[in-house]
């Protein structure tokens, strides 16, 4: 791994992108099938790509619980993975970020903000009683913040999980370039049109 | 481009799909659909008398038509009981499509009645599923499932549709093109895989094929035929797998796995190259994996490219269609005899012949299906339930031709033999067709009983009646110390009951009374119940007990062959 900004991957944990359909249950099927094959998810999460009508997902495998490759055949089985692509052996920017409220008082705040600045973390939200840190970064940084900020007392912890991203003129979404009426096609296949009124009909 | 209702639509596409058959249960959100339904008539509906029993026989209608199974079913419990079928179907891929109904889309998710969340519940027992919010997408929705139920690896696709969108009316637009951006089956096979595979087949001494339920649904038996042939490469197959390669055949040494044949078995676990086509290493088929034949080299052609390295490391992965591989592989394969490794083969089976049915007066049921199978010159397709008098008809109808032996291999439903005989004869409906019978199965589905009298089916049907639940008294016996717990069975007069459907039916109570039964039931011209009172201890042998390795086969013990 020749990757910087300290990005390390835990022990045999794998991150993996699938670029998914955006359609309604494609969560829950991706969902479901780590549950079903007994996977492990550490972290996973979802939200639009550069492409209409695909997101992308990123997800982290505990590659004890199954050979990564079968995790990843497995999901090419759904038919909404489009694409899924192993980031393990990539050099990767991987990054996730934290909301963290903690208790502070006019004694401690200003440790808290030093601590703030070492994590170059920001406080976006000041309350008599609390602080609320953002911070951005690869787990152990996160980690690392919460355990200097656990002595004064964490009342809030919400993390994203990771997403990753490969380093150079390399890309993961690899989606091949469609002929524009498939592309459209594909755009809106299964979409509910929006803003249309459904009918009522109780019998 | 026509306006019509979502219903309208849901037919015209199916009818375009070449659908001419469905199997279903009319129910108050379907009522649309069937109200329809008189405005097709190239489409015709069977009315079943349980969704289960339709799920079914759509699947019988494909494994023995090899086209498209569509069953119908209406919301909540009409969808639920089609989950058995669907999960059958999936287990042994094959290519269903489930049409269900549901509450009208404001109602979606207000637990209203008769709604259940079927694509939340269906999502692991399918290829894909569906649920369709607008009329001007259920032709599209429907082309998709068609597509993806019946390429790549066939499998069941469930398409749910709410009342209203049945009612909506939209252009019916026919979607010239099915494309889908995360579905492209990978046909073709690795070229420079094919070659490593048969270099590996060239140097091997003792390679085995195991061919299994792909070769059926690739259409493959001249293509393996041909590559057993150039190389002199014996051939076992998978319980599904049966009729793949004609049992009739010099090369064919039976199937293996847990009910195998002892040589098949033996086969299997001395080769040094073994070459699974088709077919995906399960337990019942391998034994206790860790101990099967560890210093063989697997090579593994199939379609699904999840289904390689899952359950056996492979030397040789390839990841294409059977009909595109296999002669290719012929064509690099040298010519070959292995005349010594054969030769070991035949002396296992000549030792062991495991296929001999002892002389007994007893009526055993392994005489009654060798006894149907010379009555039927080989000729008909079996179909059988789940239990000892499946692994019978495996073991003692000899098969020959794909698609002859229609059976629940992989999630092993009983109850699956009427229904899915009946969707069976209905695909052929000139084709002799025998639903072999547990006496316990068919009470499973038994109310189809009405289908057959209703569509005038001429089906045979020969239950096995040893009033126990057989392979589960089996396993009592040899493993739970004859603790026969809830497994004697009180059964009802088979006899009467195929009477009060107005079904004729013979009760067979002696062995010299089989031939002739069988006889009496192929001369007659119409459906027929044969209910043989056969040996009510009997056991299936060989057997694998569950845990243990192919090395570890056992054979009938000498009190049971002296009974």
């Amino acid at each position: 791994m020749s990757s910087t900004n300290g990005y390390k991957p835990r022990s045999r944990s794998h991150t993996l992108v699938a670029i998914v359909e955006d359609k309604p249950g494609v969560l829950m099927r991706v969902a479901s099938l780590f549950r079903r094959r007994g996977f492990n998810i550490e972290s996973l999460t979802v939200g639009h790509s550069e492409e209409k009508g695909l997101s992308r997902m990123t997800i982290v495998v505990d590659g004890e619980s199954a050979p990564v490759e079968q995790v990843e055949k497995q999901l090419y089985k759904l038919i909404d993975v489009v694409k899924v692509s192993d980031l393990s052996n990539e050099d990767i920017v991987a990054r996730e970020l934290a909301l963290i409220k903690v208790r502070a008082n006019n004694l401690n705040r200003h440790e808290l903000l030093d601590i703030a600045s070492v994590f170059r973390a920001d406080i976006v939200d000041i309350a008599t009683n609390t602080l609320t840190f953002q911070v951005v970064g690869d787990e152990d940084k996160i980690n690392g913040l919460i355990k200097m900020l656990e002595p004064y007392g964490i009342r809030e912890l919400s993390r994203t999980g990771r997403i990753a991203m490969v380093r150079g003129a390399k890309t993961t979404t690899v989606h091949e370039k469609e002929p524009a009426k498939i592309r459209e096609l594909h755009g809106k296949a299964g979409r509910r049109i929006e803003g249309v009124e459904l009918p009522f009909s109780s019998d | 481009m026509a306006r019509m209702t979502g219903a309208q639509i849901a037919l015209e596409t199916l009818q375009r799909e070449g659908v001419t058959t469905i199997f279903g249960y009319p129910g108050g959100v379907v009522l649309p659909l069937y109200d329809t339904l008189p405005q097709f008539p190239g489409i015709r509906h069977i009315l079943v008398r349980h969704e289960q029993g339709a799920a079914h026989m759509a699947d019988g209608y494909a494994r023995a038509s090899g086209r498209l199974g569509v069953c119908l079913g209406t919301s909540g419990p009409g969808a639920t009981n089609l989950v058995t079928g669907i999960t059958t179907a999936w287990m042994d891929s094959t290519p269903v499509l489930a049409l269900t109904g549901n509450v009208a889309r404001t109602l979606l998710g207000k637990d209203g009645f008769q709604e259940a969340d079927i694509t939340g519940i269906t999502h692991s027992i399918t290829k894909h599923n569906y649920l369709v919010m607008n009329a001007d997408e259920v032709a599209l929705t429907l082309r998709e499932a068609v597509h993806i139920a019946t390429t790549g690896r066939p499998g069941p696709v469930l398409v749910d549709i709410p009342k209203d969108v049945f009612q909506e009316e939209a252009e019916f637009d026919w979607p010239e093109k099915v494309s889908l951006r995360g579905y492209k089956p990978t046909t073709e096979g690795h070229a420079g895989m094919i070659r490593r595979a048969a270099e590996l087949i060239n140097e091997a001494k003792r390679p085995i094929i195991i061919s299994g339920h792909g070769i059926i649904w690739g259409d493959a038996q001249k293509e393996l035929i041909a590559l057993a042939e150039k190389a002199q490469i014996p051939v076992v197959t998978t319980f599904l797998g049966i009729g793949g390669f004609p049992e009739s055949h010099v090369l064919s040494y039976g199937w293996l796995g847990m009910h195998g044949m002892y040589y098949a078995n033996m086969a299997a676990d001395n080769a040094d190259v073994v070459i699974g086509i088709g077919m995906r290493f399960d337990d019942r088929a391998m034994g206790r994996f860790k101990d099967f034949n560890p210093t063989a080299k697997i090579i593994h052609i199939d379609i699904d490219p999840a289904e390689i390295g899952k359950n056996f490391a492979t030397a040789v992965p390839i990841v294409g269609d059977v009909k595109n591989v296999l002669p290719r592989l012929t064509e690099l394969v040298k010519p070959a005899t292995h005349t010594e490794w054969i030769r070991w083969i035949d002396q296992v089976r000549e030792e062991h012949p495991s296929l001999h049915i002892r002389e007994s007066r007893r009526m055993l049921p392994q005489y009654v299906v060798r006894t149907l199978y010379e009555e039927t010159n080989g000729n008909a397709t079996i179909v059988t339930g789940v239990g000892q008098h499946q692994m019978w008809a495996g073991q003692h109808y000899f098969y020959t031709r794909p698609r002859q032996l229609i059976t629940s291999g992989g999630l092993g439903t009983m109850g699956f033999e009427l229904p899915a005989a009946i969707g069976a004869q209905i695909a052929l409906p000139d084709q002799e067709i025998w639903a072999i019978c547990g006496d316990g199965s068919f009470q499973m589905n038994m109310q189809e009983l009405a289908v057959v009298v209703d569509e005038n089916l001429p089906l045979k049907m020969a239950i096995f009646n040893n009033g126990y639940l057989g392979m589960i008294r089996q396993w009592q016996q040899l493993f739970y110390d004859k603790n026969y717990s809830s497994t004697a069975m009180t059964q009802p007069d088979f006899c009467k009951l195929a009477d009060a459907y107005g079904i004729r039916a013979l009760r067979v109570e002696t062995k010299a009374e089989v031939p002739l039964a069988i006889r009496e039931a192929r001369a007659y011209n119409g459906p027929i119940l044969l209910d043989f009172q056969i040996d009510q201890e009997e056991n299936v042998w060989p057997m694998v007990p569950a845990g243990a390795a192919l090395s570890e086969t056992l054979e009938a013990p000498a009190e049971e062959l002296a009974r």
